[in-house]
């Protein structure tokens, strides 16, 4: 692999990791299965670059579609809590309507933002490559919403969060609002995917309707890796872990597509996540039987 | 002080398996009282708990409590004013947090909890000076998930949470019913002393008998979704297990079958 898909790689990565922190909230901390983040994604690539294209500071484009990814998970939330409807197809629901609705907002499947200004283009130096500084520019931003995250979830609110997850009779009984919780979960769980969708498509260079398929398996091959690795339930850890899963998983990625010899070309990504998170799935139950064996 | 009036609740109205939990329930109870509720299965007594507590809502009848009528106020809205330790030890705490997450959690109900930390160093002593009256250790384990205590310990300590803020009504379902006899003392007994030490006004539904009589200002018994009898003072001092029983005959209209009534 070369040094420049290494650090091409390492981009990716740390995008997917805001949809890994996101993944984690809904699946791990609320125990909602969200399927959204397959709409949620694209939904953020969408609006961001449409914005972008229409003459939108790029920032603020962002920002827009930041927000419109936690409006779509409130709608998800909103059709759970509200009109009863299972977790599971609420989120189905939600996902194939984003997928109109995106198609909607850029009026065509694809939108090319190469030649439009994007956030990256305000942290273009002249001493660090561009193919370095934006790796890095991401690192911050996903350094600084896991730490915000760290935070949030230490909070009165956000303990209520968690136990809503975990107990929502227990929680009820607390004086949890848990209906809210659930839409304040969900609603922050999309709009952090939204918001790694903005900076795929101002990374890549493109918003493309197709570019959501599969979000939902990565974000959990993610956590199913992160979690793998480190067996601590800290959430402090954990944040981190998903992150680190989100990397390692694209470096195996890109190692698996970059070495000739196996022969895996781009069409079998699919394939290669789901054989890589199977993996990871049994790691744990190898180890316990090693251990098993050796006592 | 809580009065409840009239409550009907059915269950499955119309359909082959209606079930008239409910039937025109009348209870009153003043600030600070302890009362004790017996009945067979399906008398209602859950049923009441639930009533109050916000997770099954009335048909007709209203509950009062201190002048707030509770209507169709939603459980996590009355638990400024209900409490509660349920039958499962595993549902009243939440088994992914810690300890001292778990006391955080209670420490705000009623209140609104916003952004502030949700532990702090004045919480964590009051919890470890809450927790070293059960006598357990607990209070050196703050940090531990609460999934690895056992059941008896869970439960001891879904009262102190129960308790860490004032409540205008504890309900106390069955809370021992899951537990081990020597637990179940152990459980009883802080029970009565947490209740005494903060002057709860409680509803506690058991299984047994003799706790009822033992414990408590007042015991009442459910039958077919009413109360069948009311005795407290200086009529319940003078009622024993066996009479108790003959009465709950009575009621029933036949003999008694389960044995859990009998022992305990």
């Amino acid at each position: 692999m070369s040094w420049y898909a290494l650090w091409g790689a390492l981009e990716i990565g740390f995008i997917y990791g805001l949809v890994a922190l996101g993944v984690l909230i809904s699946f791990r901390i609320l125990r909602f299965p969200d399927l959204t983040v397959d709409g949620s994604f694209p939904l953020g690539a969408a609006v961001a670059a449409t914005l972008i294209v229409a003459g939108w500071e790029p920032f603020s484009a962002t920002l827009v579609a930041t927000l419109a990814g936690g409006l779509a998970g409130a709608i998800t939330g909103w059709l759970n809590v509200r009109l009863r409807i299972m977790d599971l197809l609420a989120s189905i629901l939600m996902m194939i309507a984003l997928y109109s609705i995106n198609l909607r907002i850029m009026g065509r499947p694809n939108v090319p933002l190469i030649t439009e200004p994007t956030v990256f283009s305000f942290f273009e130096l002249d001493t660090v490559p561009e193919y370095i500084s934006r790796p890095l520019l991401v690192l911050a931003v996903v350094v600084a919403i896991k730490l915000a995250l760290d935070w949030y979830l230490g909070t009165r609110t956000g303990l209520a969060l968690r136990a809503t997850g975990s107990n929502p009779r227990m929680a009820r009984a607390q004086g949890v609002a848990t209906g809210v919780m659930v839409l304040a979960g969900l609603a922050l769980s999309n709009a952090l995917c939204a918001l790694g969708g903005a900076l795929f498509a101002q990374s890549q260079g493109v918003s493309d309707i197709s570019m959501g398929i599969g979000t939902i398996v990565i974000g959990l091959a993610a956590v199913i890796v992160g979690e793998s690795l480190f067996s601590s339930r800290k959430l402090i850890v954990m944040t981190a872990a998903v992150v680190l899963g989100a990397v390692l998983y694209r470096l195996f990625v890109a190692l698996a597509l970059n070495a000739d010899f196996i022969g895996l070309q781009a069409q079998d990504l699919n394939l290669i996540t789901a054989v890589l998170v199977t993996i990871f799935l049994v790691v744990p139950l190898l180890r316990q039987k090693l251990r098993e064996r050796r006592n | 002080m809580l009065k409840a009036d009239n409550l009907h609740i059915t269950f499955n109205a119309g359909s082959p398996i209606e079930t008239r939990a409910l039937r025109g329930l009348s209870l009153e109870i003043p600030t600070g009282q302890f009362v004790t509720v017996i009945g067979s299965n399906g008398a209602g007594k859950s049923t009441l708990l639930n009533a109050i507590s916000g997770e099954a809502m009335l048909d007709r009848g209203s509950i009062v409590i201190d002048g707030t009528e509770l209507g169709r106020m939603p459980v996590w809205r009355r638990a400024a004013r209900v409490a509660r330790v349920f039958q499962d030890p595993l549902l009243g705490t939440c088994e992914d947090l810690t300890i001292e997450e778990n006391l955080a959690l209670a420490a705000s109900r009623g209140g609104r909890r916003g952004l502030r930390r949700a532990l702090g160093s004045n919480m964590r002593s009051e919890f470890r000076e809450r927790l070293a009256i059960l006598g357990l250790g607990l209070e050196d384990r703050l940090q531990d998930r609460i999934g690895l205590l056992s059941g008896g310990q869970r439960q001891a300590v879904s009262l102190l949470m129960a308790a860490l803020r004032p409540s205008r009504i504890l309900l106390l379902d069955e809370h021992t019913a899951a537990l081990d006899p020597r637990i179940a003392a152990f459980v009883l007994d802080i029970t009565r002393r947490i209740v005494a030490e903060r002057k709860l006004t409680t509803l506690m539904v058991t299984h047994s008998m003799r706790q009822a009589l033992e414990i408590g200002d007042r015991t009442i018994m459910l039958h077919q979704g009413q109360v069948v009898l009311d005795v407290a003072g200086e009529a319940r001092t003078r009622l024993d297990v066996p009479q108790l029983l003959e009465l709950f005959e009575r009621v029933r209209g036949e003999t008694v079958w389960d044995d859990a009534l009998l022992l305990g």
